[in-house]
C-alpha cells in the first residue's frame, strides 16, 4: 500500500501540509472505491439478476436487488436449460471443458518448461532460431489456422475429438509456455549444469531434480495463462467439437442465442457466471503468486 | 612418476576463432597447477577443456594416462568448484554435498558417513539443514568445497573460486586451500587471475595471454626469471622495473647506460652478463632497489636519483623515481628519509637482474 505519512516525522510540517496529506489520502481512496464500483457494476447486475424471476425481471429495474431470491435459473443453467435440440444445461459441457482444459494446461506446461530448459541451458546450434520461430506461432491469429488445423485433425483422426481440441490448445499453447520457462531459466546461471554435469547428473536428472524444484512461480504463472487461455476459448472450441464434445463456452454461446420466445435473462447470467467461475477461482487461489511469478527475475543462491 | 594430468598440442576454436593455440602442460600427482592470466586469456575454457563441458579441437588430453577424447565430464573422476559456487538453490547443505553420490547410486549409509567427514574437515556441521540462500559467502564456499571433496577425485579443478568473496576472507580461504592441498596431497589444478593468488598457492604456474602459454615454472621460476616482458609485467606488485638501457662492453663487464632527464646518465657495471645487444630493457624487482646502505654485495652499485612520490604502505615505503623514461619503483625499509622532489641515493642489486630484447620482448640471460 502506499503510505504518504511515512517519508517524514510529523512534527516537522505545520498543520496545512498534514491536512493536505490528508485530502490527498482521501481523494485518493474516494477515486480508487469509484473505479471498483465502476467495474463491479457489470457482475453486480449479473448475480442479483441471476437471482430473480422472470417475472420480476420484467418488471423491477435492472440494478434493483432481488425482491424474492431464487435459485430456479442456477439450476435450470445448471442441468436444464436447451443448447439447441438437447435440454441438459451446461452440466455435460462444463465436464467437457475440464477434459480439455486440465490435459491441455498439463502437458502444454510440461513441454514448454523442457523447450525452455533446452533452450536456455543446453544451447545448441540453431537454438535461437528455432526459439525465434516458436515466439512467431505466439502471433500468429488463431483465424489463419483454422482450415489448415481441421486439415491435420481430420488426417489424425481427430476431428470432433477432445483429444483433437487438446491438441489444438497444446500446440498453439506452446509458444507462450516455452517464452514463460525459457526467460525464466535464463536468468539460472549455466555453471548450475556444469555442476551438475561434473556431479554426474545426465539430461533428465538435472531438469527433475535441479530445475523443476526451481520453477513454481513461473509453473504458477504458467497454469493460470494456460487455464484461462484453453477455458475461455471459443472460437476452437466451436470449430473443431461436435455434439457430444462442445466446451462450456459454445454451450453458453447456444443457451443464450437457441431461446425462443421469451429471453431467459436470469437464465443466460446464471450460465454466464457459472462459464466464468473456474477461471475467477484460479485467479483467487494463485493470483498473488502470478504477480510474484511474473515479477521474479534471478534464483539467488 | 606418471603424470596425472596430460595436454598435448591442445587446440580449442569456437567456429573461426581460435580460443587456445597448441596447449602444452603436463602435472604430476600431488601437484598444484595454477592456470593465470588477464581475463579473456582463454586459461578457463581450458579447465571446462580438462573437465570435459567443452569439447577440444584437436590434440590429446589425458587423465591419470587415460586419454579423455570421448570420455563424459562424470565419467573423469574430476571434481570442480565454481566462481559462483553453483550450489543446487533448492537442496539443503546436506543435499547438496552428496548429490553426486545419490546420482551415482552411493548407499545411503556410505552417503552419510562420508557427509560426515567431509563436514567435519570444512567445520561446516551446523548448516547441514541450511538453503544455500542462507548461507554467506564463505559458507558457501565451504560447501562447494565439501561437494568436491566429497568425490574424492583424481583432480579438482578450481574456476576462481575466491574472486567473489571481500578482500579479508579471501585470504583465509586461500590458506585453508593451501592446508587442504597439503594435508590431502590431491591434485589440483586451479584458474585465476589474481597473480597473488598463483604465487602463494602454486606448485607450478600457467601464465597464459590469449589463448598462448607464455610461460610454465614454478612460482619462483615465473618471478625471478620470466621468460617474456609480459610475464614480468604480469606477475609480481608492484610490477617489475623495466627501464630502457644500452649496453656498451667495457673489459670484465657490460655498462649500462641509463638516460635521465635531469642530469648525467646513470652507469651501472653488470660483471656477470655479456653478450648483450645494444639496446635492452633493463628487468628490476622493486625490491631489488633499496636506500643506499641498506645493501651491501658485489652485484650492489650505489647512485644518486630524483624522487617523485613517496608511498608508505606500512611495513615498506615505496618510492617513485623516473630512468630512462620509464617510472621506476623502489620498495625500501619503513622508516626512510626519502622525500618527494628531494635527490636520494639508491642501491640496485644487479644479482637477479633481467634482461629482456625491446621489440619481441623476449628474455635475454
Amino acid at each position: 500500500m502506499i503510505d504518504l505519512s511515512m517519508s517524514r516525522p510529523a512534527e516537522t510540517h505545520p498543520r496545512g501540509i498534514a491536512w493536505g496529506r490528508l485530502a490527498l489520502r482521501f481523494s485518493l481512496y474516494l477515486f480508487l472505491g469509484l473505479f471498483a464500483l465502476y467495474y463491479l457494476m457489470p457482475l453486480f447486475v449479473m448475480v442479483t439478476t441471476s437471482l430473480k424471476s422472470l417475472e420480476e425481471i420484467r418488471t423491477g429495474s435492472l440494478i434493483s436487488l432481488p425482491r424474492e431470491v431464487t435459485f430456479e435459473a442456477w439450476r435450470t443453467a445448471w442441468s436444464g436449460a436447451c443448447t439447441g435440440i438437447q435440454c441438459e444445461g451446461l452440466k455435460p459441457y462444463f465436464w467437457n471443458s475440464i477434459l480439455i482444459a486440465v490435459p491441455g494446461v498439463a502437458i502444454s506446461t510440461l513441454l514448454g518448461a523442457l523447450n525452455g530448459y533446452v533452450i536456455a541451458q543446453w544451447r545448441f546450434r540453431g537454438s535461437n532460431l528455432i526459439f525465434s520461430l516458436m515466439l512467431f506461432g505466439c502471433f500468429i491469429p488463431f483465424q489463419v489456422v483454422l482450415l489448415p488445423m481441421a486439415r491435420v485433425l481430420g488426417e489424425m483422426g481427430l476431428a470432433g475429438s477432445i483429444s483433437g481440441l487438446i491438441f489444438v490448445h497444446v500446440i498453439y499453447g506452446l509458444g507462450f509456455t516455452t517464452l514463460f520457462f525459457r526467460n525464466y531459466y535464463v536468468t539460472i546461471p549455466n555453471e548450475l549444469v556444469k555442476a551438475a554435469k561434473v556431479d554426474g547428473a545426465g539430461f533428465v536428472r538435472i531438469f527433475w531434480s535441479i530445475f523443476l524444484p526451481l520453477s513454481l512461480p513461473i509453473i504458477v504463472v504458467t497454469v493460470i495463462w494456460q487455464f484461462t487461455q484453453i477455458w475461455n476459448d471459443f472460437l476452437f472450441g466451436v470449430s473443431f467439437s461436435q455434439a457430444g464434445t462442445q466446451p462450456v463456452t459454445v454451450a453458453l454461446n447456444n443457451i443464450v442465442n437457441s431461446t425462443t420466445g421469451v429471453k431467459e435473462y436470469n437464465v443466460d447470467m446464471a450460465a454466464a457466471i457459472i462459464a466464468a467461475l473456474p477461471t475467477l477461482l484460479v485467479y483467487v487461489v494463485a493470483g498473488k503468486y502470478f504477480i510474484r511469478g511474473l515479477t521474479a527475475g534471478s534464483v539467488k543462491g | 612418476m606418471a603424470p596425472i594430468l596430460d595436454i598435448k598440442n591442445l587446440h580449442k576454436s569456437y567456429g573461426s576463432v581460435e580460443i587456445l593455440k597448441d596447449i602444452n602442460v603436463s602435472i604430476d600427482p600431488g601437484d598444484f597447477l595454477v592456470l593465470v592470466g588477464p581475463s579473456g586469456c582463454g586459461k578457463s575454457t581450458l579447465l571446462n577443456c580438462i573437465a570435459g563441458l567443452e569439447p577440444i579441437t584437436g590434440g590429446t588430453l589425458s587423465i591419470g594416462g587415460r586419454d579423455m577424447a570421448d570420455v563424459t565430464p562424470k565419467d573423469r573422476d574430476i571434481a570442480m568448484v565454481f566462481q559462483s559456487y553453483a550450489l543446487y538453490p533448492t537442496m539443503t547443505v546436506a543435499k547438496n554435498i552428496t548429490f553426486g553420490m545419490k546420482v551415482r547410486g552411493v548407499d545411503a549409509a556410505t552417503q552419510d558417513r562420508k557427509l560426515q567427514e567431509v563436514a567435519q574437515q570444512l567445520q561446516i556441521e551446523p548448516l547441514l539443514n541450511r538453503r544455500p540462500g542462507q548461507l554467506s559467502g564463505g559458507q558457501r564456499q565451504r560447501v562447494a568445497m565439501g561437494r568436491a571433496l566429497v568425490r574424492d577425485p583424481k583432480l579438482f579443478l578450481f574456476d576462481e573460486p575466491l574472486s567473489n568473496l571481500d578482500a579479508k576472507l579471501r585470504v583465509e580461504m586461500r590458506s585453508e586451500i593451501k592446508k587442504l592441498h597439503q594435508n590431502l596431497g590431491a591434485s589440483m589444478v586451479y584458474v585465476t587471475h589474481d597473480q597473488i593468488e598463483a604465487m602463494t598457492l602454486a606448485t607450478k604456474i600457467v601464465v597464459m595471454k590469449g589463448g598462448v602459454i607464455q610461460q610454465i615454472g614454478t612460482p619462483s621460476e615465473i618471478y625471478n626469471t620470466p621468460a617474456n616482458l609480459f610475464v614480468a609485467d604480469f606477475m609480481g606488485s608492484p610490477a617489475m622495473n623495466l627501464i630502457p638501457a644500452k649496453t656498451r662492453k667495457n673489459g670484465a663487464g657490460t655498462i649500462l647506460e641509463i638516460t635521465r632527464a635531469d642530469g648525467a646518465p646513470l652507469q651501472l657495471t653488470d660483471t656477470r652478463n655479456q653478450d648483450l645487444p645494444n639496446d635492452v630493457l633493463l628487468g628490476l624487482r622493486p625490491e631489488d632497489i633499496a636506500e643506499a646502505g641498506f645493501r651491501a654485495g658485489a652485484s650492489v652499485q650505489e647512485a644518486e636519483c630524483l624522487v617523485e612520490m613517496v608511498e608508505p604502505a606500512g611495513a615498506d615505503t615505496y618510492v617513485t623515481s623516473h630512468l630512462g623514461g620509464a617510472q621506476v619503483t623502489a620498495r625500501l625499509h619503513a622508516e626512510t628519509s626519502a622525500l618527494a622532489g628531494k635527490p636520494l641515493s639508491l642501491a640496485f642489486d644487479l644479482a637477479k637482474v633481467s634482461y629482456f630484447e625491446p621489440n619481441s620482448g623476449m628474455r635475454l640471460n
